[in-house]
C-alpha cells in the first residue's frame, strides 16, 4: 500500500512538472521595410498551461525570449596598417552570426539557465555567435561589437512580466536598420534552469512596396533595372533645362 | 523624416539628401563642374556604402550633365566629331574600371581603391588649381600680357590624322581616344564624370577652343556616366534609384541657383574657393585612410 501511494505521488509530481506548456502569440508575425520604415516594437504575451496545480517543491519558474534574425554565416575582414595606411587584410568566416538578436527574460540570463543548456540551444550572444576556429575569438568579439554599436544585437536583456506564474509580457523593440529574413520568436519555460517547453514563432521581415519592387527588379531584371534608371535620369535632366528656360522667359 | 534606401539598404534623413544634391548642385552650378567628385565622398561621410554611393552618382551625372550639353547644343558648342572619338574612347575605359571594380568588390579592396582614387586625384587637382588661382589673382593686381595657349604640341605629330571642324582642328584620333579612356576608367571607379580632368586634357593636350570644351565634354560624360550606370547595375547591383532621385531634385534646383552665384563671383575667387574644397574633401580621406581607426573589423555582407 504505502509502495502503491509513493508510486502515485512520484507520478503527480513528474506530471506536474512534465505538464507544463507554453502557450505564446506575438502582436504581429510580419514586419514590412517601406520607405519610411523607423522600426518596429512587438508585443509578446502568452500563459503557462497546466493540468494539475504546481509542486510547491518545484523550483523557480522563468521565461526567456529569444529573438533573432537568420543564423547565417559572415564574412569578418581586419585592418591592418600597411605602408603607412589602413587597409584590409585579415578576413575570417564566422560560421553563426543571426543579422539580429536580443534577449527577454525574467532574470539575468545566467542566473536562469545552465551554460550547458545555453550552449545546446545557442542561447545568449556567447553562445549565439560561433566560429569553427577558437584563434579567431577577436573576429567573433568584432561581429558582436559591430552589431551592438549598430543596434542589432542588444546589450541588455529585455524585461519580462510574469504575473501569478501564468500569464507573460514583454516587448521587443527592431530598430530600423534590420535587414530581411525570416526572424524566429523562441518562448522558451524555465524550471530549475531547465527549459521544459518551447514555443516558436516565425516573423517575416520584408520590404515592401517601392522598396521591395526597386530591389527585385534591381536583382532579376539588372538590364532593365539600369535603363530605367538611366530614362528617369534623363527626363529629369531635360525637364529641369526646360523647366528653368521657361521661368528665365 | 527618414527614408529607406532599397539598395544602399540604410535609412537617412530624406531633407539631408535633397539638401546634398542642392549643395552640390549650387558648387556644380557656380563653378562648371559636374559636381561627382564632392558628391561621391558626401555620401561617404553620411553613411551610403562606397559601391552604392559610386554606382548611384553615376547615374545621377547622366542627369545633370544632359541638362547640362542641351543648353549647349543650342549655342552650338559641342564638337560632336571629337566627343564620338572620346566617347569610344571612354567606353573602353569604363568597361576596363567596371571589371576592376567588381574585382576588388570581390577581394574586399574597392573601399580602399576608390578613397586612394580621391584623394591621389583631388589632392593633385585641388593643388594644381590653388597654385594657378593665387597666380591668376597676383597676376591681376599686376596687369601684363595674358598668357598663350600653345596650340601646337607633341600630339599633332601621330599618324591617324581627322578633321575636327568644330574644333578648327587637324589632329591625331589616338590622344583623344587615350583621353577619353583615362577618363571612362576614372568614371567607373570613382563615380564620377571626369570632367576635372576632362577640361584641361583637352585645352592643354589636345588644344581645343574653350568654348566648345565644356559642352563637348558634357557630350561625351553622359554617355559614359549612362555606360557605367548600366555596367555597375547588371554587374554590381549598386545603382540605387531612389537615391539617385532624391539627389536629382537637389541638384537640379541647386545648379541654376549656383549659376546666378557663380556670374556674381571674379573667376579666380571663385576657383580658389572650389580649389580649398577639393583639398578639404582630400584631407578628410586622406586623415581616414592614415589616422587609426576606433574599429579595426568589418563586416561584408553577403559572406555566405
Amino acid at each position: 500500500m504505502r509502495v502503491l501511494f509513493l508510486i502515485l505521488g512520484l507520478i503527480s509530481a513528474s506530471i506536474a512538472v512534465a505538464n507544463e506548456t507554453v502557450v505564446s502569440e506575438l502582436s504581429q508575425d510580419g514586419v514590412s521595410i517601406t520607405a519610411n520604415f523607423n522600426g518596429s516594437e512587438i508585443f509578446i504575451f502568452g500563459a503557462i498551461k497546466r493540468d494539475s496545480p504546481v509542486n510547491p517543491s518545484a523550483g523557480n519558474l522563468d521565461i526567456i525570449i529569444e529573438v533573432s534574425g537568420p543564423p547565417v554565416a559572415v564574412l569578418v575582414r581586419k585592418k591592418a596598417r600597411r605602408f603607412g595606411i589602413w587597409v584590409n587584410t585579415d578576413s575570417v568566416t564566422v560560421e553563426r552570426a543571426p543579422s539580429f538578436y536580443t534577449i527577454a527574460a525574467t532574470g539575468a540570463l545566467e542566473n536562469l539557465v545552465s551554460n550547458s543548456e545555453r550552449s545546446l540551444r545557442n542561447l545568449g550572444l556567447e553562445y549565439a555567435v560561433r566560429v569553427a576556429d577558437e584563434k579567431d575569438e577577436a573576429f567573433r568579439q568584432a561581429v558582436i561589437r559591430i552589431h551592438q554599436n549598430g543596434g542589432t544585437y542588444a546589450r541588455e536583456t529585455t524585461p519580462v512580466t510574469l504575473t501569478e506564474e501564468t500569464l507573460f509580457t514583454t516587448k521587443v523593440a527592431l530598430p530600423s536598420n534590420i535587414v530581411e529574413g525570416d526572424y524566429t520568436a523562441k518562448i522558451m519555460l524555465v524550471r530549475d534552469r531547465r527549459v521544459i517547453s518551447t514555443s516558436r514563432s516565425i516573423i517575416t521581415v520584408r520590404k515592401a512596396g517601392l522598396e521591395q519592387w526597386i530591389y527585385e527588379l534591381a536583382h532579376e531584371k539588372p538590364l532593365i533595372y539600369g535603363l530605367l534608371s538611366l530614362a528617369v535620369a534623363l527626363l529629369a535632366g531635360w525637364g529641369a533645362s526646360e523647366i528653368f528656360r521657361l521661368i528665365r522667359k | 523624416m527618414q527614408i529607406y534606401l532599397p539598395i544602399a539598404e540604410v535609412s537617412v534623413n530624406i531633407f539631408l539628401l535633397v539638401g546634398l544634391g542642392g549643395l552640390v548642385g549650387i558648387l556644380s552650378g557656380m563653378f562648371g563642374v559636374g559636381g561627382g567628385f564632392l558628391m561621391t565622398p558626401l555620401l561617404f561621410f553620411i553613411g551610403i556604402p562606397p559601391a552604392v554611393a559610386v554606382a548611384t552618382e553615376a547615374n545621377q551625372i547622366v542627369a545633370s550633365s544632359f541638362s547640362g550639353v542641351l543648353a549647349h547644343v543650342k549655342k552650338k558648342t559641342v564638337d560632336f566629331k571629337m566627343g564620338t572619338v572620346l566617347l569610344f574612347g571612354g567606353l573602353l575605359g569604363a568597361a576596363i574600371g567596371v571589371q576592376v571594380f567588381k574585382y576588388l568588390k570581390e577581394i574586399g579592396q574597392v573601399d580602399l581603391l576608390v578613397m586612394l582614387s580621391y584623394v591621389v586625384f583631388l589632392g593633385v587637382i585641388g593643388s594644381l588649381m590653388f597654385i594657378e588661382s593665387l597666380g591668376a589673382i597676383r597676376r591681376s593686381k599686376k596687369p601684363g600680357p595674358p598668357r598663350k595657349i600653345k596650340r601646337h604640341t607633341w600630339v599633332h605629330g601621330l599618324p591617324l590624322k581627322m578633321r575636327f571642324r568644330t574644333s578648327n582642328l587637324y589632329i591625331s584620333a589616338i590622344p583623344p581616344f587615350i583621353v577619353g579612356a583615362l577618363v571612362g576608367v576614372l568614371a567607373a571607379i570613382m563615380g564620377v564624370g571626369g570632367g576635372f580632368i576632362m577640361v584641361p586634357a583637352m585645352i592643354y593636350v589636345l588644344g581645343m577652343p574653350t568654348k566648345v570644351v565644356i559642352g563637348t565634354s558634357l557630350f561625351q560624360i553622359i554617355f559614359v556616366t549612362a555606360f557605367t550606370t548600366l555596367m555597375h547595375a547588371t554587374q554590381n547591383y549598386t545603382v540605387d534609384a531612389m537615391l539617385a532621385l532624391l539627389l536629382l531634385i537637389g541638384g537640379v534646383v541647386g545648379a541654376q541657383i549656383g549659376t546666378r552665384i557663380g556670374v556674381k563671383m571674379k573667376a579666380e575667387q571663385l576657383r580658389i574657393l572650389l580649389a580649398i574644397m577639393v583639398l578639404g574633401v582630400c584631407l578628410k580621406l586622406g586623415l581616414d585612410l592614415v589616422l587609426t581607426p576606433t574599429e579595426f573589423f568589418s563586416i561584408a555582407r553577403g559572406g555566405h
